[in-house]
């Protein structure tokens, strides 16, 4: 016992140090935040079962990806289906300027490299989260960073999509959004893989005054492939972000979205769809600091895990002192197809101010018998209506998306076939 | 509507049921022919709506003895869905939300599975579109109920409603309907009840499963039976309801003892 918890930093601290030699050179617009980061990344282990934070979430799928093979960029992918006439596509591999051959819509605008040296790292800061792995990893292998500036009320749907395609490859995707006073947008940001690679997305949003992020992220990917995705967003008063996650099919999925209401006052809501089917894990880290009075949050958090898929779910809200009046409900829901499936989940609430409304709860279960019945009792057979609940459990989520989502039938792309389920 | 020489649609014999180790039905006894309207009425847990979810197919259930005839087939052997599916339906007492499915959905899917059985057509998105918003006539319910998920977050009357809306699309051979006055005002009751009478027919029956006499102002029972303790102690006509309205439950326990010896 003993020799095996000794050897498990060595691996994983081998890991670290094995991408970055294996790395090319700093070099683009993020030359210096990629020293930066590798720097920070360079002898630290991978985050082990030790910590808290990765305690229900091995490793594995992503140490099997040979370090010296992750080449960065993408690989041979399927086509991307049509884009939705309401939506703007941008094109994300890494490599690439994504802005090259596109044109903008009005209210959207790339930032000046000054305004990126003010900005970029900014909201990473504010939610407390600089020094996180996942964070590390991105800025020392992200080599450009798509910064848009949004004023006013952007109609179209900005999709933002990446395929690390069916090879082994390294797939560090930047954005970063600055949403004026009063600017309203929907943000659809979906990331394919078909193979054994590691899309690293790192995202800042900062939501001005009475601004509106409507923001989805449809991730689907691959028993082999890995997504680490970090989301820090902070709101000022009067703003209202939807934050909508949806993703199946990945051997590791690790989402961290970490919201700051830095003044309280704002509005935020978090709705998650995750799934895992087997051999598959796939966890939520989300933390809400409300750091001023009357915020609101409602967040809805909700898992499929079927054959031996694991789920993990830890949603951190804190509320200090001057976070009065406060009102925060948290909800998670996890539906078991199996008996080997595992969920872990853990609500963590922080609350110091007295006088506010926070509330939360779990269940975890299996499909159930009375809404099956109620289906069977109207002539839908039994299998049938299983898949027919599966389906209602998910579109609760899903319907949350941008619109611009139903270009990549999300359902259908998350539960893969349905005769499978 | 009695005729005797009505085709015998549900004959249940000597019913005896339990869930868990808790038996439930002692010997329930009832024959219903087509155009048929009985209510059976009782107390809480006199066993009236374990009857009614048992000749659905609840899985809780278990038939201890006795046999239930649905058009002369051996109804307990066949799955909830094949029930539903050759023309019986039962109204819930309390319809089950199912939040993320589409009324519209749910109810192409359930009508689809009836008509397949009947060899009729199956109803593409379109045409059961216009079938759906003929049939909410029967119950006046807003068609904004259909884009909505299952009964989430309706009241208690509109629940009601989609089930006779149910009803009315399946066109059931027989119809339970468990206490589905329960919960309603008395506008929300003469709406239900009105669907109720205009589905009602001569080739079809109905067994209503009720409380009050107030269902039954609206509904006019051919019989009325009353059950108490897992049995049926007294079948009439609708005067029995009235009876049981001025006399209340209260009497049924003075005839139990008898009908123990007995």
């Amino acid at each position: 016992m003993p020799a095996i918890s000794l050897s498990r930093p060595r691996a994983a601290a081998g890991w670290n140090e094995a991408l970055l030699a294996a790395l090319p050179p700093p070099s683009g617009p993020l030359a210096a935040v990629q020293e930066r980061g590798r720097h920070g990344l360079s002898g630290l282990p991978l985050p082990g079962r030790r910590q808290e934070a990765w305690r229900f979430t091995g490793l594995e799928a992503l140490t099997a990806l040979d370090p010296a093979q992750l080449v960065p960029g993408t690989t041979a992918a399927a086509p991307l289906p049509a884009a939705s006439s309401e939506a703007v596509r941008l094109v994300l591999d890494g490599q690439r300027d994504p802005l090259a051959a596109v044109s903008l819509p009005e209210g959207l605008s790339p930032l000046s490299s000054s305004e990126l040296e003010q900005q970029l790292g900014r909201s990473l800061e504010h939610t407390g989260c600089l020094d996180h792995w996942p964070v590390l990893l991105n800025k020392a292998t992200a080599h450009r960073v798509l910064a848009l500036r949004v004023r006013g009320a952007v109609q179209p749907v900005l999709e933002l999509v990446s395929d690390a395609g069916d090879g082994p490859a390294l797939l560090p995707l930047r954005l970063l959004l600055l949403l004026e006073e009063g600017a309203s947008l929907s943000v659809l940001q979906v990331h394919r893989s078909s193979g054994p690679n590691l899309t690293s997305v790192l995202l800042e949003a900062r939501l001005g005054p009475a601004a509106r992020l409507q923001h989805g992220l449809l991730a689907s990917g691959d028993p082999r492939a890995v997504l680490l995705a970090h989301l820090a967003i902070r709101q000022d008063p009067g703003s209202a972000l939807q934050l909508t996650t949806a993703t199946a099919d990945w051997g590791l999925m690790r989402l961290e979205p970490r919201l700051l209401q830095r003044h309280g006052e704002a509005t935020s809501s978090l709705r998650s769809l995750q799934l895992v089917g087997d051999g598959q894990l796939a966890d939520t880290h989300s933390q809400v600091v409300f750091a001023g009075p009357e915020g609101k949050l409602d967040q809805l958090h909700k898992v499929v895990a079927d054959g031996a898929g694991r789920s993990v779910f830890n949603g951190a809200v804190r509320v200090p002192r001057e976070a009065q009046r406060t009102d925060a409900s948290q909800l998670s829901r996890s539906l078991l197809l199996s008996d080997r499936a595992r969920v872990d989940t853990k609500p963590e609430l922080e609350i110091v101010a007295d006088d506010v409304r926070c509330a939360h709860g779990a269940t975890v279960s299996r499909l159930q018998d009375d809404e099956l019945f109620y289906l069977q009792s109207r002539g839908i057979a039994a299998d049938q209506a299983a898949r027919l609940l599966l389906r209602g459990y998910c579109q609760e989520i899903l319907r949350e998306l941008p619109a611009a989502a139903a270009a990549w039938q999300p359902l259908p792309l998350l539960l893969g076939d349905p005769t499978h389920r | 509507m009695i005729r005797p020489e009505a085709p015998l649609l549900l004959e249940i014999r000597d019913l005896h049921a339990r869930v868990e180790d808790q038996p439930i039905l002692h010997g329930v006894n009832l024959s219903i022919r087509a155009g048929e309207i009985h209510a059976v009425m009782g107390r809480n847990g006199s066993g009236k709506s374990t009857l009614s979810k048992l000749l659905a197919g609840h899985p809780a259930y278990s038939i201890t003895a006795g046999s239930v005839l649905y058009q002369g087939e051996d109804l307990l052997a066949l799955e909830p869905e094949q029930r539903a599916r050759i023309g019986l339906f039962l109204g819930f007492q309390y319809p089950i939300e199912i939040p993320g499915v589409s009324n519209l959905e749910f109810l192409r899917v359930a009508t689809n599975a009836r008509r397949q059985q009947r060899g009729e057509e199956e109803l593409d998105t379109f045409a059961f579109e216009d079938l759906v918003r003929e049939r909410l006539q029967v119950v006046q319910m807003d068609p904004a109920f259909l884009e909505r998920s299952v009964n989430e977050g309706f009241s208690g009357g509109e629940k009601k409603r989609n089930e006779i809306l149910q009803m009315a699309l399946l066109e059931p051979r027989v119809a339970i309907l468990d206490e589905t006055d329960s919960g309603l005002d008395i506008d929300a009751l003469r709406i239900v009840a009105a669907g109720v009478n205009q589905l009602a027919g001569p080739d079809n029956a109905t067994l209503l499963i009720t409380h009050y006499q107030r269902l039954l102002d609206e509904i006019t029972p051919d019989y009325v039976h009353v059950m108490a303790q897992g049995r049926i102690l007294r079948t009439g006509g609708k005067e029995l309801a009235l009876e049981l309205e001025q006399r209340g439950y209260d009497w049924l326990d003075q005839e139990l003892p008898v009908l123990e010896v007995a």
